[in-house]
């Protein structure tokens, strides 16, 4: 299991994946807005998108859990 | 027994190292015997050794459990100290030290570079007033290694513990190569913290190679093996000179990689759109030239050595694909000791500005991100190397200075058409000047309005009548660019400028 986190604060832009949805190591799952920038937050490993713990529009803060990873 | 045959015998046995029991464990974790990776990591092995002797009188402490001498690589004499773990688990004893301190002396007085390959338990309880607290006690290492930075190259190969004491060897060199599962680096062990704090910690959590290269930054470069570790080596030196009195020797010329698509290809027209940087750093070096430093960590800042048209260059680079190429604390602390280490060495700086701006909010203001942030100004600014600043994208507020912006004396300051130089971005600055304006219309009207200035902003901002204002020194096609900094560098190598006269400035560390 591998959880993926935010690596700075902002807010939630675009959920990129879906809960069961396959992905590659590398590949994004969600992309944030911050400092007016669009950081993308990918996936370290390959596997089965368990759970999206953040919806479009929340912030989170640096190292938050945005989904988990099987 | 003849003379010859008792010398031959003694060589013999103390060149075995420790016992055989040792050297089993050694190998069970990959680990391979102190000669042997000092003959990987030289030309032809060891040429000069001296104590080879050293405590030859005690039964089980071959060499006092440290391999100094000079060695070659790729042509050029190196000094070595390198730990014997098969020994005592490598520890200290007083010959020891006075082994290492008298290597690192003769690094200062033939002016080479000095590596420390580091696997040592650490002191040795047993001798600690000879070793420990005088004169040439083991602060004197440290000390030496602070005399001899700048001066030479040292470099740190750490292949197993580096601990309390010990890791301050590390800490004082350029560079730290760390092998992932085998190094680490501690002030105090994990059973010492349960004992004196409480805490309860695995050694990797704590103080392993990963973690250091990665949270800490008190390791430069992770490695998997001994051989990796021992080849990154002789890479790094290869871009140096052997002291701070010579330059760079250059490297038989090559082309940069043929790539399907250009610069112009792989820059995004939206400036929030993220690009890999490092696409745009391999269009410009030679091929396979790119020698990264920290690349584990603060990765939105990219550092590394690189060659141009044969010749040395420290690269600065904002990474938009990670956190969106915005400086943090760690990113400036990242840049202020390469930069030292570059001007340190003649090697010219180029610096590849997309950035955003500092990091702000509550985290990063505790964090200290002012004073981080000034340390990385001043290593730039007093930096007296070639120093040339290419702005790719956007470059607002304070990330203009930190990436050598016109006013902190960049040899030059490129363009590429792309480029956008202001105190901030549109979206921010028109919410700045308009925030009540805006909040005052019908809402129906907003977007249009706030359109409206935004174009007005970046009107305001064009790049060409920044050229217009002499505040860029040259707007370059993408495509020119290698070229341009063939050209430039290449010019720019009889630079000599002397930063001020004083006898040191007070660092904002």
């Amino acid at each position: 299991m591998q959880e993926v986190k935010a690596s700075m604060a902002g807010s939630v832009w675009k959920i990129t994946v879906q809960v069961g949805e396959q992905v590659e190591a590398d590949q994004d799952v969600v992309i944030l807005e911050s400092m007016k920038m669009e950081i993308p937050i990918a996936a370290e490993e390959a596997g089965t998108v368990k759970e999206l713990k953040v919806a479009e529009g929340d912030f989170v803060n640096e190292g938050d859990v945005i989904a988990i990873i099987e | 027994m003849s003379y010859q045959e008792e010398l031959r015998n003694r060589i013999e046995k103390i060149e075995q190292g420790g016992k055989a029991a040792y050297h089993e464990k050694n190998e069970e974790k990959g680990k391979l015997f102190v000669r042997k990776r000092l003959e990987i990591l030289f030309d032809e092995g060891v040429e000069i050794e001296d104590a080879f002797f050293a405590n030859c009188m005690a039964e089980d402490l071959p060499s006092d459990g440290v391999v100094t001498g000079i060695g070659k690589i790729n042509g050029q004499p190196v000094c070595v100290m390198a730990n014997d773990s098969t020994v005592k688990a490598g520890s200290w004893g007083k010959r020891t030290v006075e082994k290492i301190i008298r290597i690192q002396e003769t690094a200062e007085k033939l002016e080479i570079p000095m590596l420390y390959l580091v696997d040592s338990a650490g002191a040795r309880i047993t001798d600690q007033i000879e070793m420990f607290p005088g004169r040439r006690g083991a602060g004197r290492i440290f000390h030496n290694q602070i005399k001899l930075s700048g001066r030479v190259p040292q470099i740190c190969l750490l292949f197993g513990p580096s601990a309390a004491g010990g890791a301050y060897i590390p800490a004082f060199c350029d560079i730290v190569v760390m092998v992932d599962g085998n190094a680490s680096m501690y002030l105090g062990s994990p059973r010492m913290a349960e004992m004196v704090i409480g805490e309860k910690v695995s050694l990797e959590e704590m103080g392993g190679a990963n973690m250091h290269c990665s949270v800490s930054g008190c390791g430069d470069v992770l490695v998997k093996s001994e051989e990796e570790a021992l080849h990154y080596a002789r890479t790094y030196l290869s871009y140096f000179p052997p002291n701070f009195r010579k330059q760079p020797e250059a490297a038989a010329n090559k082309d940069v990689k043929a790539f399907e698509k250009s610069i112009v290809d792989i820059i995004p027209e939206n400036q929030n759109a993220p690009f890999n940087m490092h696409d745009l750093i391999q269009r410009i070096i030679d091929e396979d030239s790119f020698c990264e430093v920290k690349k584990k960590f603060a990765p939105e800042l990219i550092t590394g050595l690189a060659r141009i048209n044969g010749k040395s260059v420290g690269i600065i680079a904002n990474q938009p694909r990670m956190k969106g190429g915005v400086l943090f604390h760690d990113s400036a602390d990242k840049a202020a000791k390469f930069i030292q280490l570059c001007d340190a060495f003649h090697i010219p700086l180029l610096f590849l500005a997309d950035i955003p701006g500092f990091m702000i909010g509550t985290k990063v203001e505790r964090a200290g991100i002012i004073r981080h942030g000034a340390k990385m100004l001043a290593a730039m600014s007093e930096a007296t190397v070639p120093k040339i600043s290419v702005i790719v994208r956007k470059a607002y507020g304070a990330g203009l200075y930190a990436m050598a912006g016109p006013a902190f004396e960049p040899d030059c300051c490129l363009a590429l058409p792309t480029a956008q130089i202001a105190v901030m971005g549109p979206e921010a600055a028109v919410n700045a000047v308009y925030a009540n304006k805006i909040a005052a219309l019908p809402e129906d009207e907003r977007p249009a309005f706030i359109k409206r200035k935004q174009e007005e902003y970046r009107d305001d901002i064009d790049i060409y009548r920044l050229a217009s204002e002499m505040v860029i020194d040259a707007v370059i096609d993408p495509e020119n660019l290698r070229q341009e900094l063939m050209t430039r560098f290449e010019l720019y190598e009889s630079k000599n400028v002397h930063f001020t006269e004083r006898k040191h400035g007070v660092y904002p560390v």
